[in-house]
């Protein structure tokens, strides 16, 4: 996996890289420390299309649910198959082992929409950045 | 937390900011969820020992030559049966056979008895009870104000305890006795909400801080962990320990909860026994369940429970079970016919999750269960 500093985010604390021709999604490791400990993690199904902005799996911590969203508009290829048995991975390792689903881009250059990583630092200073998760 | 000018916070506010402490708004106070994490306080409680601030919890002192009489009136549960230096779990009836509250009694004298109730019911309790004190030679004194209240829990607890307060550990479980506590007149009661042994401190409010940190440096060798109201729901759920407001309130029984045992129906007369003598026979049309989930997810409260793909009920409290590792919850059901066994589902994010009836507790300590037995 690449590190975060070559990362894209979206302003839902998703992560997204392109890998090949293959976008992989996670969580940044700022939303796994707002959710918690995590006891359940739902990816979407291969084969499903979502849109960019789309809800389309779940994360829930003892206290709460919580969205995850689509960075962009794909289709889904995989769901991270650790998750259900092991849903605090998101918690130890949120940009590598701990990913969430891996989704074919319709649209590569959607990617070049979202965040860098510097820019997501400074978002996360901003009260928008905590208004979600 | 924009409306922080009306919330209210404990004498231990200050404390839970130091220790890192999520707070958030807990029925009008500010009280952490969690410090570390839910799961890892869980887990201290059931393995080690926990601390919990409850300074929110209230305290209403009942004096007066007619003090039991008046608590007979007012309770479902037998209060004659407790004697100084004993407490009782027991209900608050209303008029219609619901409930005002629960809440647990010490006694300390003939004419003394001491009550803790809910922090969310505490100003509506005492309204409740004084229109109901009339025509009794009592006294009733609102003391919330005046006490901290510190929850000592898990299966080392005691052993913490005893270092300075040897008497303690050697109290039988609601047990209460009134003691010099670091220097300030307080109480400490065999009691908990936790399904574990401890118990719980009540002390007065200036008092409190050094209280706690006295108990954090003594419990520090037995890896002693501060625990917020995230794990406190957790373990008492896991307990099958009712939380009001959500399980019972003013429309549901005691019977309708599963907590018949309260209920003395051969003590004299109290407030809504007519109603819960008649219900009684006439059989219940509705009951608390105990619900497991048999497959992976999260039940919360209000997911729609179905029987037999008919809709029957919705949960009224329910979460992830960080000793089961399981989804659990309790729900009232309008099929009081079913046993424990029976095959239910859950709706949650509108799939219907395999589920099954269980007997509560879910869990409980294996102190506890031989206190019980």
């Amino acid at each position: 996996m690449p590190k975060p500093e070559n990362c894209r985010f979206a302003k839902t604390h998703e992560w997204v890289c392109l890998e090949g021709g293959v976008a992989v999604v996670g969580l940044s490791d700022h939303a796994q420390k707002e959710i918690t400990d995590i006891v359940f993690a739902e990816p979407p199904k291969p084969g499903r299309t979502v849109n960019v902005g789309e809800a389309c799996g779940v994360v829930e911590s003892v206290k709460a649910a919580f969205d995850v969203y689509s960075p962009i508009t794909g289709e889904v290829t995989a769901g991270n198959p650790v998750l259900a048995q092991d849903p605090a991975v998101v918690n130890r390792s949120p940009h590598d082992e701990g990913w969430f689903f891996k989704l074919k881009p319709s649209n590569p250059g959607e990617i070049n929409k979202l965040m860098d990583w510097a820019a997501y630092q400074a978002f996360l200073k901003t009260a928008e950045a905590h208004a979600g998760h | 937390m924009t409306t922080s000018a009306i919330l209210r916070r404990t004498p231990l506010y200050e404390t839970h900011k130091k220790l890192g402490g999520r707070i958030v708004d807990f029925h009008g106070w500010e009280l952490p969820v969690q410090y570390e994490g839910i799961l890892k306080e869980h887990q201290a409680v059931r393995q080690a020992v926990g601390l919990f601030d409850v300074s929110h919890m209230g305290q209403v002192w009942v004096h007066g030559p007619q003090a039991l009489d008046f608590l007979q009136k007012v309770n479902t549960n037998d209060i004659s049966r407790i004697k100084p230096g004993q407490a009782i779990y027991s209900h608050l009836p209303n008029e219609k056979g619901g409930v005002v509250d629960d809440l647990i009694i010490s006694c300390f004298a003939p004419d003394r008895y001491f009550l803790v109730v809910n922090a969310s019911t505490c100003e509506d309790d005492f309204t409740w009870l004084k229109s109901q004190a009339a025509n009794f030679q009592v006294r009733l004194e609102n003391k919330s104000d005046d006490y901290g209240m510190i929850a000592l829990q898990g299966p080392r607890a005691l052993e913490v305890v005893g270092l300075d307060f040897p008497s303690v550990p050697k109290l039988a479980r609601f047990g209460a006795v009134e003691l010099d506590i670091l220097g300030k007149p307080g109480i400490v009661t065999r009691t908990g909400y936790t399904g574990e042994e401890g118990c719980e401190f009540i002390v007065p409010s200036g008092h409190t801080v050094q209280v706690w940190e006295h108990l954090m440096s003594r419990g520090e060798a037995f890896e002693a962990v501060a625990c917020g109201l995230g794990c406190r729901d957790t373990l008492r759920l896991e307990a099958g320990y009712l939380l009001y407001g959500s399980d019972i309130d003013a429309e549901h029984s005691s019977f309708e909860a599963g907590y018949g045992w309260v209920v003395k129906l051969d003590k004299g007369d109290f407030i809504g026994k007519e109603i819960l003598v008649r219900q009684k026979a006439a059989g219940l049309k509705r009951r608390l369940f105990g619900i497991k989930l048999c497959e992976r997810g999260v039940p919360r409260p209000g997911c729609p429970v179905f029987v037999e793909g008919k809709p029957s009920g919705t949960l009224a409290s329910a979460t992830f079970s960080p000793t089961l590792q399981v989804g659990i919850g309790m729900g009232y059901l309008d099929r009081p016919d079913l046993k424990p066994g029976a095959q239910v589902s859950v709706e949650i994010h509108g799939r219907q999750a395999a589920a099954e009836i269980v007997r509560m507790p879910f869990y409980l300590s294996k102190e506890l269960k031989n206190a019980k037995a």
